[in-house]
């Protein structure tokens, strides 16, 4: 037993030492505003950025609305203080480019490339076997969007938020704040003042995307927030999959990250969006990591429409955010598949609303938490049947794990149902890795720390089975990476 | 402030009254009370653990207090009988928040059954050491509230080693002539290896506005056990706030089962704590409520040492426009290790009006520990149904008989045989809406 117990510590202590792989800054030249948050700022963001008028009053409403509100507190987490006047809220490392970003692969700085090519984020189209259009984020500003024009053939258009008020600004202006408004929380009204750049989608009707979107977020600068804002919008009848990637560099302080997704789903359309998250989570101590306090929201609108969330969290000193979905169309279907891992003192409080408004609507819900170390790992839900949802069905079920004896598992689901036709179910179950799975892995030679691994990614298959093929090796990598022999 | 504010005028304007018909021990905590719900105030909707039931607009109206303990004219024994056929008693009576002594059969000795008033004044070091330990003021406003008004109660104390075989069984009445506001308090001690069960019977008499809150502290030592039942039938207009606490020492037993068949407002909130190693819980709750009833199951089960085991079910069958809440949590402290809990909670909706909001909760800091929980709402099976009236049996039979068939997993729980008999007899009337009151009820027929 305690050459096993040996082996076992060996892995543990392999676990926590090991580094988070994406934590390199790097060295480019970025034009940083001052810190702090005002008025001015809101207009400077919006001048730099070349808005029009209607953008800035939105911009100014939503920050005006924000110093209304106080920052929420009833998160299952102790979130360290925020100095909203310490974050400056715009960097751009393109700057010395033109203004309307890189024509070509040229012009971007090649500091910028290696950045991206060494997280394996191809720009380079002729390099990118996968088939995968790509829009590049750092800081506050889109480097880069492949294939554009390859999708511009079939109507799709794919770019930067900011391009798309230049370039679309009606599309922009029907669409931008329709499903999270500025009031909606006190991150969403941040946000709203002073997002920066993320991605916009349009997915005209009844054109099925022949490529997976993609936009890989990556804060560099110091100091700095980042402030995305993704816009989304499929139309009757289209098909779109969306993928979405974090990392940060490794810095002592905390870094805050405050986004807004918002996803339009017209009649029969439907779309798939999926989020390998993995900011930078703080060192072992829990000094530093990204926090990430993102509102994300699809808003299903016609009949038939159809929404997907799946989620692998792994990265964040703290995390807190609710992908949800509002059935409004007559025989919607929402899904929200979402594997958490916590490990050392990231918390996270996670989870999903489905908001059933329309006529035999359909929702699951799929949870699975992993805790280790002295993380905190919460599932907080909701499922509201509105009383004129006739035929409702929600099933629901949210599994922990629970790796160490100093972290905690928990689940706070509510439901709500206001229909007699409703059927909602809920499920969870909180337990250990089971001795007697471990026992028979041992038995057949197996060792245990592998036995942890396969365990794990076993209990883990639902939820990365749905996630596209290329984003799925990266999240079990990243499963393996975070966890791995932490049974203690 | 506004609803508070009349509860602590009466307070400060006939505190001496207050205390005069009341006893030191429970005097002694009235000025702390004060100060916590005068600091608190009622709890909003926005506090997680009332979030469903809105308690400031049930205390806004004015309700009389009998402060002055003026005695009710009516006997209740003469008054009325809650019979359990075949079950042999030891009957009390609350009437609104007074004892009402009467010779009981006789329990074994040692074993006090009295008026907590009363208790208070014979054994004050054993009812000061016990009362208000678990219904902290400054934690939640309604036991501040009952702290500082209540002069009277029940008091039960099984000592060490003595089973109490006869069930004691108490039955609250509310018999007023005006709109009257109750505050009933109830400490229970059972010492090491004590045996006991308790019944508690809910009625309203007279067709007036009634507002209780009731507090009750339960301690079961080590090895003990003990049953409680709480049956409620009252009426639309009663307003009912029960908090019930519970600490648990090792390897003790406790079975809590509630049963609302009529009501206005329930407000039930049930902490439970597993103290010590090895004890065990189990905690059922069925509701029927229908016209505009509103039924909030509040639960907490606090697993502090290891090896403890907790088993929640919770059903609620919801016609009309009633309004179902549960919330059930399940906290496992660090160190708890090897804890078993299941928590179930199953709804029944039957029209589109009814509302169930069901919530659930694990908090887990312990990783040796096995807890699941389940919820669901929905409708009665179609083919059950279709199945019944095939056989020539009518649909809103076949209704009943689904009804009845949920229910009875709460019901057959119940260990005691005359009483799960009357239950199943009380919940089918109920079903078919003959139930307005308990038919031992002299005074409503």
């Amino acid at each position: 037993m305690r050459g096993r117990a040996d082996v076992k510590n060996r892995y543990v202590r392999e676990v926590t030492q090991k580094k988070y792989e994406y934590g390199f800054t790097t060295d480019v030249q970025t034009e940083v505003i001052e810190r702090g948050l005002n008025e001015d700022v809101v207009r400077l963001i919006s001048a730099k950025k070349e808005e029009p008028e209607w953008l800035l009053e939105f911009r100014l409403a939503a920050y005006r609305y924000w110093q209304t509100q106080e920052q929420p507190t009833w998160g299952h987490l102790t979130l360290p203080e925020i100095d909203y006047q310490a974050i400056s809220y715009y960097a751009d490392p393109t700057k010395g480019n033109k203004k309307n970003g890189p024509k070509s692969l040229d012009e971007i700085d090649p500091e910028l490339m290696k950045t991206f090519d060494k997280l394996g984020i191809p720009l380079e189209e002729r390099l990118a076997l996968s088939g995968t259009a790509v829009d590049a984020v750092m800081d506050s500003v889109s480097v880069k969007t492949t294939f554009k024009e390859k999708l511009s053939e079939r109507g799709i258009i794919f770019c930067s938020i900011s391009e798309a008020v230049r370039e679309y600004p009606d599309l922009v202006k029907q669409y931008l704040g329709s499903v999270v408004p500025y009031r909606d929380n006190y991150f969403a009204a941040l946000n709203s003042a002073v997002f920066s750049d993320g991605s916009f989608v349009y997915i005209p009707k009844g054109v099925r995307c022949p490529m997976e979107l993609s936009t890989y977020f990556r804060i560099n600068a110091r100091n700095t927030g980042q402030f995305e804002r993704t816009l989304i919008v499929c139309d009757d009848g289209g098909y779109v999959s969306y993928l979405e990637g974090c990392t940060a560099p490794m810095r002592d302080e905390n870094q805050l990250h405050a986004a807004i997704v918002e996803i339009v789903v017209n009649e029969n359309a439907e779309v798939k969006y999926s989020t390998v998250q993995n900011w930078y989570p703080g060192d072992a101590e829990g000094r530093g990591g990204v926090l990430n306090l993102v509102t994300k929201r699809g808003h299903l609108r016609g009949a038939n429409s159809k929404l997907s969330w799946t989620q692998v969290e792994t990265g964040s000193a703290v995390t807190w955010k609710y992908p949800s979905c509002v059935l409004s169309g007559d025989n919607s279907q929402a899904e929200f598949y979402s594997v958490a891992v916590t490990n050392h003192h990231q918390q996270a409080d996670t989870g999903t609303k489905m908001i059933h408004l329309g006529r035999n609507t359909k929702s699951t819900i799929i949870s699975k938490g992993i805790s280790a170390g002295k993380s905190q790992n919460s599932y907080r839900g909701l499922v509201r049947v509105a009383s004129k949802a006739d035929g409702a069905r929600n099933y629901s079920s949210c599994d922990s794990l629970l790796l160490g004896s100093e972290c905690g598992a928990h689940t706070f689901p509510y439901m709500d149902v206001c229909n007699d036709t409703a059927i909602v179910e809920h499920e969870a179950t909180t337990s250990k890795i089971s001795e007697e799975q471990l026992f028979y892995c041992n038995q057949r030679g197996i060792p245990t720390e592998e036995a942890v691994g396969l365990i794990v990614n076993g209990y883990a298959k639902d939820v990365i089975n749905k996630l596209p093929m290329e984003f799925a090796v990266e999240a079990q990598k990243l499963l393996s990476v975070s966890l791995e022999g932490t049974v203690g | 402030m506004s609803s508070e504010r009349q509860y602590l005028d009466i307070f400060t304007a006939h505190r001496e009254m207050i205390d005069r018909h009341s006893a030191g021990v429970l005097n002694a905590l009235r000025g702390k009370a004060y100060d916590d719900f005068s600091r608190m105030g009622f709890p909003t909707r926005k506090v997680e653990r009332y979030k469903y039931t809105d308690v400031s607009a049930a205390f806004a109206p004015d309700y009389g207090l009998n402060l002055n303990r003026v005695k009710f004219a009516v006997d209740p024994r003469e008054a009325f009988r809650c019979e359990v056929p075949n079950l042999g008693t030891s009957l009390h009576f609350i009437v609104n928040d007074s004892f009402y002594s009467r010779p009981a059969p006789s329990l074994p000795e040692g074993v006090v059954v009295c008026s907590l008033k009363q208790a208070a004044e014979t054994y004050p070091d054993r009812v000061a050491a016990a009362y208000g330990r678990l219904a902290r003021t400054e934690k939640d406003a309604i036991n501040a509230l009952n702290t500082m008004l209540a002069q009277d109660g029940l008091f039960v104390y099984v000592p060490k080693g003595v089973e109490v075989e006869r069930t004691i069984q108490v039955v609250n009445l509310l018999r007023s002539d005006v709109d009257l506001m109750a505050n009933r308090r109830v400490l229970a001690v059972l010492e090491e290896g004590a045996r006991a069960r308790l019944l508690f019977c809910d009625h309203a008499a007279d067709d007036r506005n009634f507002l209780v809150t009731q507090v009750v502290e339960a301690f079961v030592g080590e090895r003990a056990s003990l049953e409680l039942y709480e049956l409620e039938e009252t009426h639309a207009k009663n307003h009912r706030f029960s908090n019930l606490y519970v600490d648990q020492q090792r390897d003790s037993r406790v079975t809590l089962c509630n049963f609302t068949l009529t009501g206005g407002l329930t407000r039930n909130r049930t902490d439970l704590t597993l103290s010590g190693e090895g004890a065990a819980a189990d905690l059922y709750g069925c509701v029927i409520a229908d016209g505009e009833q509103r039924v909030d199951n509040n639960t907490l089960i606090d697993h502090r040492a290891e090896r403890c085991t907790s088993n929640q079910l919770y059903k609620y069958v919801l016609d009309d426009a009633a309004v179902g809440a549960f919330a059930g949590r399940v906290l496992v402290r660090e160190g708890a290790q090897h804890s078993r809990s299941v928590e179930r909670n199953a709804n029944l909706c039957g029209t589109r009006e009814a509302r169930m909001y069901a919530q659930p909760m694990l908090e887990i800091y312990a990783d040796d520990v096995q807890c699941s929980h389940g919820s669901t709402v929905g409708q009665m099976d179609e083919q059950a149904l279709f199945y019944m009236r095939q056989r020539g049996i009518g649909l809103d039979e076949a209704r009943m008989l689904l009804k009845m068939a949920f229910a009875d997993e709460v019901i057959s729980a119940i260990g005691l045989d005359p009483l799960r008999n009357r239950l199943h007899h009380l919940v089918e009337k109920r079903f078919r809406g003959e139930l307005g009151h308990c038919s031992g009820c002299r005074l409503c027929k």
